[in-house]
């Protein structure tokens, strides 16, 4: 095999490893290469995230709209604090809108879902949604100990 | 050019060499006869420096090989070629490259210099042919020729043969007597060869050492060691099966052995 | 008692001398970084192990990833959560199966090319004649084949992953009908860049390191016979593999245990 086939494979054997490379980064771990498009962030509070965690998406009406940024903890009411990072620019969302933790089929990813409002004024970058519109995770094993004491309670 | 002075190597608590002394003169071929066992390749290999004797030493031009620097013992190597017997030709590179080998690492030397000097060097052994050969393409006597090649590629002062006639057909043979003769002659090198087959190595060698069990048994220029009185010496060049060498291996008797019945 | 106590020792000096000698010869070779003319010996070293190495780790991967779809999803869509398949199947592979069964395999593969192809060399004298000729043959001999194998593996690996990623996915949904959005975005939700690649490709290149070595060592310290050869040929394989099981557990221990 001469010197010339040899850098030829070798080279085309480094291109590949850095195409799958780019490959895992881009489409497996869903990195965004796109960093220069707008996004804002709106915060709600949760009484429970359980299962959710960063990068989860946010969606709306069952369409990706955003990612989980961030998850706090407020200590004084504890609620869980959580930043969404919404593509696009501020004045997408009413300030009515809604919150609530699914999950994608019985067991699968934590995601949250955004219910549409019907105020007039919109959400403002580091907004938070309004108090009372969020409903926090459900947790499978909370549902069925209720569900155990009510039927043991019969 | 080499004087080496009580050399003793032990090896598992067997001497290999004991008390050894011998000149190799600058500018003649020397030779060293021995039986297989004896330390010859061990001896070449002290000489190169890649094993230390435990006592005695190993003078080049009145310096001490092993007592050499790192950078003055492979400057000394690069005054050196040495011709193994397994020739070593480097698998995986071709004829050329392998002669070229040395020169790549030792001169900064032009591509096309390079490539003039390695084949002359193939000229010389007369394989300019084989260039772009391969070396499991070769034959025994064409490796060990074109390893010759490699080993002079560098015009060192000092060419070390590690048993150069050993299992080639009488034509290599005849080429490489001859080649050896007057490399030698037209490097101006001192060589020392070191083999077990006599004739071979008497008709070119100048001064002739015999060893044996590890020191000098005899010593002297061809004739001389062909009429040499000493009866271990004679049993070593007529090759005779009996005699101050016994055949057999010290053993029990052969006779109480085949007696003894097995125990199960 | 005394004898086997002597034994013991005797042993034990044997074995520390050699991973002494093991030691000194790692750190001399790749302290010698390749430059000028000995590029193209590293090179020649890369095609060697690792572009010879692509072909059997692109079948393996396929098949591993391809099987491990299938189980994932048989088990899985009894709960109705095939979307946890393409999740299940990259974690598996980046964390654990893609390093370890590249190992495997170059250890396989290459390990034993190195390590016989060094033991012959000794075996026909070219490292002492080229030692003869003041070139040092962990230089020019061992030091490029330890370069290209610490290059090869992560590369390897990567290569690996996005192989059985695939076959995962004709399976799970070319063949079984998942969805395929499911399939991708359970994956991006899950995987992590640092946590689940990142450190996928240090395991790969921590076993390149070892593999690399015992290799390398065990050719460069072989019995120059051609016995020798074949006994070190072995080693190196049983080693490696041996010893790239026990560093997943540890390093899995470490980087994703909870302590």
């Amino acid at each position: 095999m001469g010197t010339r086939a040899i850098e030829i494979s070798v080279g085309a054997f480094v291109l590949s490893a850095i195409l799958a490379l780019a490959f895992l980064v881009i489409k497996v771990s869903g990195i965004s290469l796109d960093t220069s498009s707008q996004v804002h962030t709106v915060i709600a509070r949760f009484d429970d995230v359980s299962g959710l965690r960063e990068r989860s998406k946010v969606t709306m009406a069952g369409v990706t709209i955003g990612r989980v940024a961030d998850l706090e903890i407020d200590l004084e009411y504890g609620q869980a604090i959580v930043y969404m990072e919404i593509d696009g620019p501020p004045g997408s969302l009413t300030i009515d809108t809604g919150a609530q933790i699914l999950t994608e089929g019985v067991l699968g990813a934590r995601y949250i879902s955004l219910l549409p409002g019907a105020d007039i004024d919109f959400l403002q970058d580091g907004d938070f949604l309004m108090e009372g519109n969020t409903q926090g995770a459900f947790v499978l094993e909370n549902l069925i100990g209720d569900l155990v004491t009510r039927l043991g309670g019969e | 050019m080499i004087e080496i002075k009580g050399l003793s190597f032990k090896r598992d608590s067997r001497f290999i060499f004991q008390n050894l002394e011998m000149t190799v003169a600058q500018g003649k071929i020397t030779a060293i006869l021995g039986p297989s066992g004896s330390g010859k390749t061990t001896l070449l290999r002290m000489i190169g420096g890649q094993l230390k004797p435990q006592y005695g030493f190993l003078k080049y031009k009145g310096k001490d090989i092993a007592s050499m620097s790192r950078s003055e013992l492979f400057g000394f190597r690069k005054n050196l070629g040495m011709l193994f017997q397994s020739s070593a030709l480097f698998t995986d590179l071709n004829v050329f490259e392998n002669v070229a080998f040395p020169l790549r690492r030792h001169t900064n030397l032009s591509r096309q210099a390079i490539r003039d000097l390695v084949l002359m060097k193939l000229n010389a052994v007369g394989l300019r042919g084989a260039a772009s050969l391969e070396p499991s393409q070769l034959s025994g006597g064409m490796a060990r020729r074109v390893a010759l090649a490699r080993a002079i590629a560098l015009d060192p002062h000092l060419l070390l043969y590690d048993e150069p006639f050993t299992g080639q057909d009488p034509i290599s043979m005849g080429i490489l007597i001859s080649l050896i003769k007057s490399l030698s002659g037209t490097l101006n090198a001192t060589s020392l060869i070191v083999s077990h087959d006599v004739m071979e190595t008497l008709t070119i060698a100048d001064y002739v050492y015999v060893i044996f069990d590890g020191s000098v048994i005899g010593e002297g220029t061809p004739r001389e060691i062909l009429d040499s009185s000493s009866p271990k010496v004679q049993q070593f060049i007529n090759g005779t099966r009996n005699g101050p060498v016994p055949f057999h291996l010290d053993a029990e008797d052969l006779e109480k052995q085949l007696m003894v019945v097995e125990k199960n | 008692m005394i004898a086997l106590l002597d034994r013991l020792g005797v042993w034990a000096l044997n074995y520390l001398s050699r991973l002494g000698r093991a030691t000194s010869m790692w750190f001399t070779s790749v302290a010698h970084i390749p430059h000028g003319q000995d590029m193209h010996l590293v090179l020649n070293q890369l095609h060697h192990v690792g572009v010879r190495s692509v072909l059997i780790i692109v079948l393996s991967a396929f098949s591993i990833g391809a099987v491990i779809a299938l189980q994932f999803h048989t088990q899985l869509s009894r709960f109705g959560a095939e979307d946890a398949v393409g999740l299940g199947l990259t974690l598996t592979l980046l964390r654990e199966l893609g390093p370890v069964v590249t190992g495997l395999l170059f250890a396989g593969r290459a390990g034993s090319a190195i390590t016989a192809e060094i033991g012959l060399m000794k075996t026909t004298e070219q490292l002492s004649s080229m030692e003869m000729m003041g070139v040092d043959p962990l230089y020019r001999i061992v030091a490029p084949r330890l370069w290209a194998g610490i290059i090869s593996m992560p590369l390897l690996t990567i290569i690996f992953n996005v192989v059985g990623i695939f076959g995962g996915f004709i399976v799970a949904v070319q063949w079984l009908g998942s969805d395929p959005g499911g399939f991708w975005s359970g994956m991006q939700a899950g995987v992590e860049l640092w946590n689940d690649i990142g450190k996928g490709l240090l395991k790969s290149l921590l076993f390149a390191l070892v593999i690399t070595w015992i290799a390398v060592f065990q050719g460069y310290d072989t019995e120059p016979t051609a016995e020798g050869v074949g006994l070190a040929t072995t080693r190196t394989v049983v080693l490696s593999s041996v010893v790239v099981l026990a560093m997943d557990f540890f390093l899995t221990l470490i980087m994703y245990g909870d302590f």
